[in-house]
Parts: structure tokens; sequence; C-alpha cells
């Protein structure tokens, strides 16, 4: 009866309203319930005060670590200013509440630089605002999104409708599939979030134990998923007739594209996590303790991300070393722009060129492995851990270059989604565009440049990585304007997103500022999806005709 | 005209010939083009560049255009044309950015000309001016379009759209100075070759890119394009604003778009993705394709008409290697395999139908539907200046109106809502409906009603055999006081009653709660009545005393059943059997033979007990004289049948229903099931709930009466430790608790427990319909205001 008979998330349901009146309500019965739920614990904590980080009542601890996430990132003012009251009393009545681990939503850039929730423009407000009141939370991947809003906005209707509009694929199946191709790249974060929607949405428990719980029908995607991560260029339409023709566990064409779209999804977005340091969420794994802080042991991700006391000595110095570093760049392009029409390469220079840079890419060393252990065990969400990524040119085995000219987003992709997956192909469309044509004409401290070079040589880099070929692109740009820490760092972050190291981070434009780091993550996580779509969506054309 | 007929001479001394035919090529094709004798075609690929010869019987390879070893990107073709004007001339848009031109009269192997790369990014299209020999333009993806002169080693001219992306250029063919470009966003744009500053004219065209579009070559204002958003649409551009005067859905992006020669509506398309055929589409009948050529197996990239005044031949290179000439009497025309009639009711329960005159004439005369008041040809157009191919398309539409009245369903909602099927002497029942028909002039009916009465019952006789039976029965009771009538007859069927009678008994209850008062009651009566039930009495006070010492065990059974349930004919048939400790076995048999028309029938009795002592005492007697029931009833069956099949099946159940025991075993159960549940059926599309839920209590047939008891189940939580109850309604195993309080007298309700669904406050139906008589606030004190209806 009345509110008792509301789950926990109907609770925290009212407080994603737009209309302040209901959020109010909503807030104080939420208050109610909570300090009842506080006292009722009372004496117990009181009689053990000091055992351990974990207070008895874990089902009040879970609705504290949420009103700490609401405290946080709520785009209400109300209802933040409300929780951070609410977690204040309850101290004082001796429970012991959380806080967060680490400061912000990312490891690599100090909180301070990242939009505040309170402190954000009216558009971009109305977008988190939006995506509150979607999902319930507002995900530190948008919050670093919001730096660009115009993308964050196409970005959150596109996942909108990716996960819970209309579509071929029931529910918990879109996100199973997310947690697979979250998996494949040993993110934990995106995994520990899906899992909680999976779950949400009536997903089998079992499931999560391991590809081999699921459906026959989800288990043929895993081989899908590893070639589609690692080396899309191998999928051939043999691939997809396996699908289509597999008797009762067979996919439908639309399926198959709902489930191709969002695999490619997640495998970029993973690397857009890594890219960008993501920390997990407050109320999940990892994101929040219970212990006090103490004062000789710092979080290391506070020191780490500078948002400790630690000052900042070797960056200053970085800074004085390679304080040239942009000017160069934008001589290079001024260069580039001007010496084109003089010195024009011939046809066979250009065709080696692409070739060089292809073969170039294939030395430019990831890092070494250095410690990233998932936090959930999230290897046993896809099989065979050794599949990872493989040069594209390789020696002995030879695939044909992809040809951006015979098979392009914009004529092919594009009509194929469309027309199996209605509405998807604009809005895909929309975003890469966007992610495409974003710029703000500004470099660092330098106003009005025309970055469109700098932009098309990331893209096609990235698309080079993975063998498809602009004929009418001259892949002697990518050496001028990428230089090798750059590429270290792109070539990370596309192929093994998990090796992706703060040092990496750092060492790639010095002087730029993050929110143009975080555009050039945006760049290439569209560039990656793109390019796995683009072969995922040829071998589809061909099983077609 | 004068034109048309120097066409005919040019194309007299040419004398085209061919037939469909193909050839290999070894590699997918970007583009064709044709010379303007209409004697050779180039195809243009990324790995091939060659000439063919168009020879009577078949294509023979005249020149490889791509020499050297190792041949550049320059060969890689996005587009190719050829010369209009200078039969030596070709141009190729490169995807590398350059533009190409070929001399064919060169001496030395390699025909390169001149090599022009000035476009950043790769080139979409190269156009010719049609009457200016040096006059080149081209438009790339870097969204410049740039115009070159041949005899100059660079252009002459930049135009900049200011956009992304040009993916079509073409010359108009009557303004010398004009030429249109499509851009990717879905815009199109008119240039003037001597402004370079900036477009005529823009306008959005489609949604998405413009992959292509073409000049009318007739008519000077006609332009067509084509998109991604699968459109072709034509605009007329003579006037202010670009009009769009046609537009064809086709069912895949738009890739190429070409007119017809000498045909003023015809377009051929072609589309680069999924869709492999050729069609060409008459713009004035954009729902089917004119005609449709299906021999490629792959993407069709390029199509061109063979030669510029000739409509017989188009000719297409496609992604499968393979060069086609098709001949236009070869192709498919999808026109043929269309269904020649259409039929489609309207709102209003009209009717069209729509069909090819050349199969209606034939039977003009007939009337093609016996209900149908008019008939009248509703359009029907001739083309005579459609020259050729089509048929003689014409078609009549006819349209059958429905007069209003016999057409309405209103006849049918009124007579579900105002029969009485029960509750009521047969005789009324049956005179009732007759006057409710004849109301609603359906005298057929009325009368139907008003002979059924005659036949099964008249004034001296209004007790049936079934009743009779039924009466016996009872009658072996040696008294029958009016309480215990009461309960049979509520017990037996006429729901109304049931539930008056059910608020009795609760009443009764709750007063006399504490002590069992209310069972020594019922006691006494019994014994009364009949002494044999004594042991059944002794059994239920046992059940009575081993849950609650409180609560009486009418009001256990009551919970008992009522934690899930609220099937109304399950509620019923239990209830007599608590209700009537008496008569157990009797109920029994009634159910056998049919609770419903006893029910109607013991009512008749019971509702006056006077009158039923005297029927029984007088029933036997008076029966013999008449002629027996079953002697009509092979007529009432066939009536029924008759109204079931003339599609008033509302007639076959309500006689059915208000007939009961009389007919019901005259007639199979599959039928009656049937026909109840087509009646079921139509109440329910006319929102008729009420008395489609009537009806499925009336009605006899266990198929249909288990329809209101699907989907009943009521899963009650704790309201304390809100886990699910499994067992009973009002205590929790797991807390001990009592789960359902009565928000007015707090004590645990047991029995039938109503809340309310805005505040899911609630208890004893009994309190609550008290309370809510003199205050509209919930009981508990939420402020929600409930409503009791």
């Amino acid at each position: 009866m009345e509110v008792q008979d509301q789950n926990a998330v109907g609770r925290w349901d009212g407080l994603c309203s737009r209309d302040p009146g209901s959020r109010a309500e909503a807030l104080e019965t939420t208050c109610q319930e909570v300090m009842r739920k506080v006292e009722a614990i009372d004496p117990m904590t009181a009689m053990a005060p000091l055992s351990s980080g974990n207070p008895p009542n874990s089902d009040l601890n879970d609705i504290l670590v949420h009103l700490l996430m609401l405290s946080k990132r709520c785009p209400f003012e109300d209802v933040r200013d409300r929780c951070v009251q609410l977690l204040q009393d309850i101290q004082d009545l001796g429970i012991r509440i959380p806080r967060p681990l680490g400061n912000g939503p990312s490891r690599f850039i100090p909180e301070k630089e990242i939009l505040q929730v309170s402190k954000v423009d009216t558009r971009t407000q109305s977008i988190f605002e939006d995506a509150f009141a979607a999902l319930g939370r507002l995900d530190n991947i948008s919050l670093l999104m919001g730096f660009h809003p115009q993308y964050l906005d196409s970005f959150l209707r596109t996942q909108h409708y990716l996960l819970q509009m209309d579509g071929p694929l029931p529910l918990h199946y879109r996100h199973y599939i997310g947690i697979m191709a979250a998996a494949r790249h040993q993110c934990s974060y995106l995994v520990n979030l899906h899992v909680n929607d999976f779950l949400q949405v009536g997903g089998d428990q079992k499931w999560l134990n391991g590809l081999k719980e699921a459906p026959q029908k989800l288990q043929q995607l895993g081989e899908l998923n590893k070639i589609l991560a690692h080396r899309p260029w191998l999928i051939t339409k043999e691939h997809i007739e396996r699908f289509l023709k597999a008797e009762e566990h067979s996919w439908s064409l639309a399926e198959l594209i709902h489930a191709v779209v969002l695999l490619t999804h997640y495998h970029s977005l993973a690397s857009f996590t890594f890219g960008c340091g993501i920390m997990p969420e407050i109320n999940c794994d990892g994101g929040h303790t219970f212990r006090p802080p103490s004062l000789s042991q710092y979080c290391v991700c506070d020191i780490a991300n500078g948002n400790g006391h630690a000052n900042h000595h070797d960056d200053l110095l970085g800074n004085q070393e390679m304080c040239g570093e942009v000017e160069v760049l934008m001589k290079r392009m001024k260069q580039l722009q001007e010496c084109r029409d003089d010195e024009e390469a011939s046809q066979e220079e250009m065709a080696t060129r692409f070739e060089r840079e292809k073969t170039e890419s294939m030395l430019v060393v990831t890092a070494e492995d250095e410690d990233c252990v998932p936090s959930r065990d999230i290897s046993r969400h896809f099989e065979d851990t050794s599949y990872g990524y493989q040069d594209f040119s390789r020696r002995g085995e030879h695939v044909p270059t992809f040809r951006a000219q015979d098979y392009s987003w914009e004529d092919h992709g594009f009509s194929l989604v469309n027309r199996l997956y209605p509405d998807v192909g604009q809005m895909l469309d929309e975003k890469f565009q966007l992610a495409y044509n974003l710029t703000y004409n500004t470099m660092a401290t330098h106003k009005d440049v025309d970055t469109s070079m700098l932009r098309r040589a990331i893209w096609n880099y990235i698309h080079c990585m993975f063998g498809i070929r602009y004929d009418d692109y001259d892949y002697g740009e990518i050496n001028q304007l990428l230089d090798r820490s750059f590429k270290i760092y792109i070539k990370t972050m596309v192929c093994s997103p998990e090796k992706t190291t703060k040092r990496m981070y750092e060492s790639f434009w010095r002087q730029f500022q993050h929110s143009e780091k975080v555009h050039v993550n945006l760049l290439l996580m569209e560039a990656r999806m793109q390019a796995e779509l683009l072969y995922a969506l040829r071998a589809i054309t061909r099983y077609m005709t | 005209m004068e034109k048309m007929s120097r066409v005919t001479t040019a194309l007299g001394s040419s004398a085209i010939s061919g037939r469909t035919m193909f050839c290999h090529l070894d590699a997918p094709a970007n583009a064709i083009s044709v010379c303007r004798d209409a004697t050779q075609v180039v195809v243009a690929g990324r790995n091939i560049f060659k000439i063919y010869g168009l020879e009577e019987e078949q294509f023979v390879e005249k020149l490889n255009l791509r020499v050297g070893r190792k041949p550049s990107l320059n060969f890689s073709c996005a587009d190719v044309m050829w010369h209009q004007m200078e039969e030596n001339l070709l141009a190729t848009a490169a995807t590398n950015g350059a533009v190409v031109t070929w001399n064919l009269g060169k001496p030395s192997r390699n025909k390169q000309d001149q090599l022009f790369t000035e476009h950043k990014r790769t080139v979409n299209k190269v156009c010719f001016h049609p009457t200016e020999v040096y006059m080149l333009l081209s438009g790339s993806q870097d969204g410049f379009m740039k115009c070159f002169d041949l005899r100059k080693k660079e252009s002459v001219s930049t135009f900049s759209g200011q956009s992304e992306s040009v993916r079509d250029v073409q010359f108009s063919m009557k303004d010398y100075f004009t030429f249109a470009a499509s851009f990717e966003n879905g815009n199109v744009q008119l240039w003037d070759i001597r402004r370079p500053d900036r477009f005529e004219r823009m306008f959005t065209a489609h949604t998405g890119p413009v992959f292509c579009c073409d000049w009318h070559p007739d008519d000077r204002g006609w332009l067509a394009t084509g998109g991604r958003d699968k459109m072709v649409k034509v605009w007329d551009m003579t006037t202010n604003r670009a009009k769009e005067i046609y537009c064809v859905q086709t069912i895949a992006s738009v890739a190429r778009v070409k007119w017809r020669p000498e045909k003023k509506f015809h377009l051929a398309t072609c589309s680069m993705m999924v869709d492999h055929n050729i069609y060409v589409w008459d713009i004035r009948r954009p729902f089917i394709p004119f005609a449709t050529f299906e021999e490629h197996k792959d993407v069709t990239t390029g199509i061109v008409w063979r030669h510029q005044h000739d409509p017989q031949f188009l000719l297409s290179g496609s992604k499968d290697s393979t060069l086609y000439q098709h001949m236009f009497e070869d192709a498919t025309r999808p026109v043929d395999m269309a269904n020649p009639e259409g039929l489609c009711f309207g709102l209003m329960g009209d009717l069209a139908f729509a069909v090819n005159d050349s199969l209606i004439s034939s039977d003009a005369n007939r009337k093609p539907y016996p209900g149908g008041d008019r008939r009248y040809p509703f359009f029907s157009f001739k083309r005579p200046n459609l020259t050729e191919q089509f048929a003689h398309v014409s078609s009549a539409l006819s349209v059958f109106e429905t007069d209003l009245d016999s057409n309405r369903m209103d006849w049918f909602v009124k007579t579900a809502q105002l029969y009485i099927l029960s509750g009521k002497p047969f005789a009324e029942l049956c005179d009732h409906n007759a006057k409710v028909a004849r109301e609603l002039k359906r005298p057929q009916v009325s009368t139907t009603w008003t002979m059924l009465r005659i036949m099964f019952s008249d004034p001296a006789n209004m007790a049936a055999p079934a009743s009779n039976l039924n009466l016996s029965k009872l009658g072996s009771l040696p008294l029958m006081n009016s309480f215990s009538m009461k309960e049979m007859g509520s017990g037996m069927g006429a729901e109304s009653r049931l539930e008056r009678s059910k608020g009795e008994n609760r009443q009764d209850n709750i007063h006399l709660e504490p002590g069992n008062s209310l069972i020594s009651n019922n006691n006494e009566e019994n014994e009364e009545t009949e002494g044999s039930d004594g042991p059944v009495e002794n059994m239920f006070a046992d059940v009575e005393l081993d849950d609650d010492d409180l609560y009486s065990m009418e009001q256990d059974n009551q919970a008992e059943e009522q934690e899930y349930t609220l099937p109304q004919e399950a509620f019923q048939l239990r209830h007599e059997i608590m209700d009537n400790p008496s008569a157990p076995e009797h109920l029994q048999q009634d159910k056998a033979d049919s609770p419903h028309v006893s029910g109607s029938e013991a009512e008749v009795t019971c509702l006056t007990p006077i009158e039923s002592f005297s029927l029984i005492s007088i029933s036997q007697p008076l029966f013999s004289p008449h002629l027996p029931a079953s002697f009509f009833c092979p007529i009432v069956r066939e009536m029924l049948s008759y109204y079931a099949v003339q599609g008033d099946v509302q007639m076959a159940v309500s006689m059915l229903i208000v007939m009961g025991e009389r007919i019901r075993k005259e007639i199979d159960d599959l039928t009656q099931e049937h026909w109840y549940m087509s009646y079921i059926d139509l109440l329910q599309r006319f929102e008729l709930w009420n008395v489609s839920n009537e009806v499925i209590k009336l009605s006899t047939c266990n198929a249909i009466t288990c329809l209101n008891q699907t989907s009943t189940t009521l899963h009650i939580n704790c309201s304390n430790c809100k886990r699910p109850m499994s067992n009973k309604g009002w205590i929790c195993d797991r807390c001990r608790q009592c789960a359902s309080v009565c928000a007015v007298c707090h004590h645990v309700v047991k029995g039938l427990f109503v809340w309310c669904q805005g505040c899911s406050h609630g208890g004893h139906l009994e309190h609550i319909m008290n309370w809510l008589k003199s205050s509209a606030h919930c009981p508990a004190g939420c402020g929600h205001l409930c409503e009791y209806t």
C-alpha cells in the first residue's frame, strides 16, 4: 500500500521530474523514508560504532550511495541541496556516510576543469535534465561530453533510441549486447552500468555468468563481437549468412543491424571511456567508499589527476619544453595548404604513402601492459581473451584495401541501415557529421584556425589503421600533422583502449585544453565506429546481393 | 516539330538497330557514356576504362584506355563523359580528385590529353557543355565546381557551393549559361557560368544527399533530381521559386536519373544500394514503374540512353561487371502484373470498387452487389495523347452507398442494451423483447418473440417443465420458509439478486459477529426446513474453530475465495454451497441441469412465495392439456439457425438465453458456443461491455462461462514486509501480522475487501460503503477523495 509498495527504483523516479513541485514532493517522501530507515538501525550502529567499512544494513547503504550520487550529479539544484543536507543530517546521527572515491568524472582531467553540474549554460542544462529524466542518472561520460553540448545532444538521442525506443531487439538483449561489446575491451565501467540496466529491464541474472548461459542466439554474436572489435576487415558475407540461416536461432536482418550498431557503439564508447579515463560512477563499485578520509593516505587517483595538493611541477616543466608545439603544428598546416599546389606528389608516390602510413601505424607500439584490474570479473562475458587487434597490413595474410569511394557511409551504409532499422541511419548520419565537422576554430590559445585539415588527418589515420583508404587523400599529411606521441595515443585508444594510460593522455598535445582533448576523443570514437560499421555493413550488403 | 523531323532523318541515316545483349567486363563499372552517333560506349570504373563498339549482335571491345604497367589513381574513375560534339573527346573524374581529358585522336597508346588536379577531394561528376566544344565542368567532394577551358592549363572559374560535396553537375540543355548542381546536404543550386561569385538560385530538394539531377531534353524548365531519400522529383524551374511538379517514390536511394528521349514524361532511374533493377517511370503515374529491366545481379551504376533521340535502347553498366543493352520491348511491365481490381470499404460502410474497363465491359449489366443502391461511374479517363505502349488504361470506379438506415448498426446496439435476458418470467421477457424489437422497426424479430411466448408459455402455464422438475425437487422439503426460498432463488443464478442477498448476508454476519449467532440462526432455520443437514452444520462448525475463534465460518470461506478471486461464476457457486447448507445436493443437480434456466424460473416462483406454493400445488394438473413444449423445438431450432445464418446472431443468442433449458438440448454445444462467441465478439466491438458480460454470465456453455475467469487473479503483497502473500489474504506468513486492516473499524478484513485504486486504502465492503456515503475523503485520512460506485 501507499509508498511502501513502490520499490526503491520507483522512489527515485519522482526526482527525475522536470516539474519542481512533484520533485519536491518526491524529495520529501524520500527524506522521510530514509530517516525512518536510519532511525530503525540507529541502535545497532551505535553499539558497534567503528566496526568496519561495512555498516550492517546494506539496503541503507545503497540508498546512501544513491543520495551521494544525487548530491553530486543531479542537474536539479533543489535535489542536490536537499541530498547534501540529508546526508549531513544522517552523519550527525552517527551513521557513516559514503564519500566519492577520487574527484570528478575523469582520472585524467582535474575536476575543476570539467563542467560543474551546477554551472552550465541553459542548453547543456536542458540536455542534462533530459538525460537525467530518461535514465535517472547523469553518467560521467555525459559530463565529459558536456564540453561539446551539440554533440552530446545527438549522442544521447542516438543512444536513447538504440536502447529504449522501438527496435527489433528486446530491451534486455540490447543491454546484454552492450555488456558483451564493452567486455571485449574489458571496460568495467560500461559493463557495470549496463549490468544494472540489464537487470532492471528484467534480464536473467544467470546470463551474466558468461556468454554460455545466454541464449544460443546471443552466443552466436560472440564471434561477430570479437572480429568487429579487433579485426573488422575479416568480416565476410559468410559470417552474415551464418547468422541469418541458423534455423531457430537465426537472426533477422533488422535484428542483426540493430545488434551491429549496438556492438560498434559500445566498442567505440569503450574507447572513449578509456581515452578520457572515465571514473566509475559514484553509485557503482569502486566509485565511493565508506572509509573516512585519513590524512595520511590520499586516494591515488586524486594525486594522479591533480586534484590533491601535489603541485604540477612536472607539468609546468613540460609546458616550457613543448611550448612551441602548437605553433609548429599550425605552421605545418599552413605549409601544407600552400605547398599543395606546387609540389604535387606523383601517383605512385601517393599510393606508397598510404602503404607507408599503414605499415608505420604497425610500428607505433602500444604501451606495455600496465595494471588494469577490472573490478568485476568481466572476462567471463566474452570468450577467447587472446584475440586482439592485429595490424591490418601483416605479412602473410593479404586483405584487400577497403576503398572508401566504393563503399561509403553517406552513399551506401546509410541507405542500408535506414532501410532495415528506420531512423537510426538518420541519427548516426547526424552524429558522424557532427563529430566530423565539429570545430570552434581554435587551437589551444589561438583563435580563428581552420582545423579541418587536422580533423581529417585524424579521421583518416584511424580509418587507415582499419585498412580503409581514401583515394583523394595524401597520407603524407598525417605524418606532418600527427606526432609520434599522438599517434601512440590514437592507436592505443582505438585498437586496445584498455591499455590507455594517463601518461599517454598527457604526453600528446600538451598545450591543448582538456576540452580539445575530449574533442579529439569524440573524433576517434566516431571514426572507429564508422570504420567498424562500414565493414559490417559491406558484408551485409554483399550477402544481400 | 521542326527539330523532330531533323531527328528522324538523323536516325534514318545512322539506322540504329540491335537487341538486348550484354558483355562481361573485367571489373565493376562506375559510369558509362555513349558517343554522339551511338555506335560506341565508354565504360569507366576503378579498374576499368574501355571503349566498346555497339554492333548488331554484340559488344566489341574497341580500345583499352587503361595503359601503363602500374596505372595510377588517375585511372580510377568515378565518372566519365563522352563529348556530344567532338567525338574524339572524353573526360573522366578520378576518385583522387583529378579531372582528366582524353583525346582518341592521339596516335600514341596513351590517349591522356589534359590533367587537372585542382580539386582536393574526389571528383564526383564531369560534364561537357552541350554545344561548346572546349568547356568542361566538374563537381567535387570538396564542395567546389570548376569550369575548365580545354585550351588552357587550368580552370577558368571556380564556383563554391559553400557546402560539403557536390554530387552532380549538369549543363542546361537550353540555356547556354546555366548549369545545375546537386549537393550532399539536399540542396540544388543553379549557376550562371559567367558569375562564379554567387549562385543564381538555391532550393532544398531532398532530405539527405541529392545524388543526381538531369535537365529535361526538350522542356526548358524541367529538372529531375534523385536523392538518398528514395525520391525522384521533377522541378519546374521557370517560375520564380522552383516548384515540385512531380514526385516518384522508389524503393531505394536514387543514384542516377535520365530522361527518356522523345518521351516527355518518362525517365529512367537506378539505385546504388540493395535494388539492382532499372526502372523507367511515367512521372504522371508514380506508383508503379512503367517498365523495369531486371538483368543486373548487382547494383546498377550507370545508365544512359543510347541515342539522344531514340527511346528504344538503354545501356547500363553495373557493379556485377557487365554491360547491358536493353531493348525497350524486352522490358518487364509491372503494370501487367498489377491487380486490375480494387475494393475498399469506406468509413460509413460504403463500398468502392475500381476495375479496369476492359474487364467490366463484358458484363456491364450485371448488378455487382445485391444490396447496392446506386452505381455511378466516378471517374474514368482516357489518355489519347499517350502515344505508345500504354494500353489505353481507363478504369471505372463504382461506389456502392449503403443507405444509412439499413447499414447502421444502431439497432444492434439498442437491441443489445434494451433486451432483457433474465430476471423476469419468461413471458414477460418475451413481451419486453418483442416490444423492443417493434420499437426498433424490426417486425419480424418482434413477431418471433411473441410467437415464442405463445409457444412456450401461456398465462395458465407459466411454469415450464424444467421448472416443474426443479420445484418438484424442492417440493420434497416439507416446508419452505421465505428465507430459504430466497436463498435458493439467488443461488440459482439471478445475478442481481445474488448481489443483494450477499449484501444481506454480510450485513447479518457483521451484526452478529461476536457470538456465532448467525450460525445458530441458520442452524435453527435449517433444522426447521431440513433436519437431515445437521451433520453438515457440525462439520462447518469444526472448520470454523481451527483458525480464528473470532470469525464466523462464513467469513472464513469468503475470505478464502476472495484472496484471489473475483470471477463471478465461481463465486456464485461457492456461495450457494455456503449460503445454502441446507441443500447442497440440489445445487449439484441444478448445476447439472441448467442453473440459469432454473434460475429464472425459480425467480418466478420465489419472488412471491405464496404464488410458488400455489404453483407447486397446481402445476401438475395444468400441464397436460397443452401441447408439450418439445413439440415446437425443431421449429425453434430451425428458426435460431436461420437467424444465425442471416447474420443476426444477436437474435439467436438472445433467444437461446431466454428460452434456456427449453431449447438448449436441441442444439449442439459447438454451435451454441460458436454463436455465443460471435455475439460476444460483436458486443465487444461495439464496446458494450456490460451486455457482453451479462451474456457471458448467462451462457451455459462451459467454454463461454470460463471467459470471465481469465486473468482475474489478484496478487497481494503484505503491507508490512512487502512480500507476496501466498496463502491467505489477511495474514502474512513471514511477518506474522495481519495485513489487510479495515480503514474504518481497524479490524482485519477477511471477507470482501474493497479498496480505492487511487490511494489503495480500503476495508470491509460494508464499512467503506457506509463511510463514503457520509464522507468523500478516504477513511484512512490520507486526504484522497475516494469514490465508491
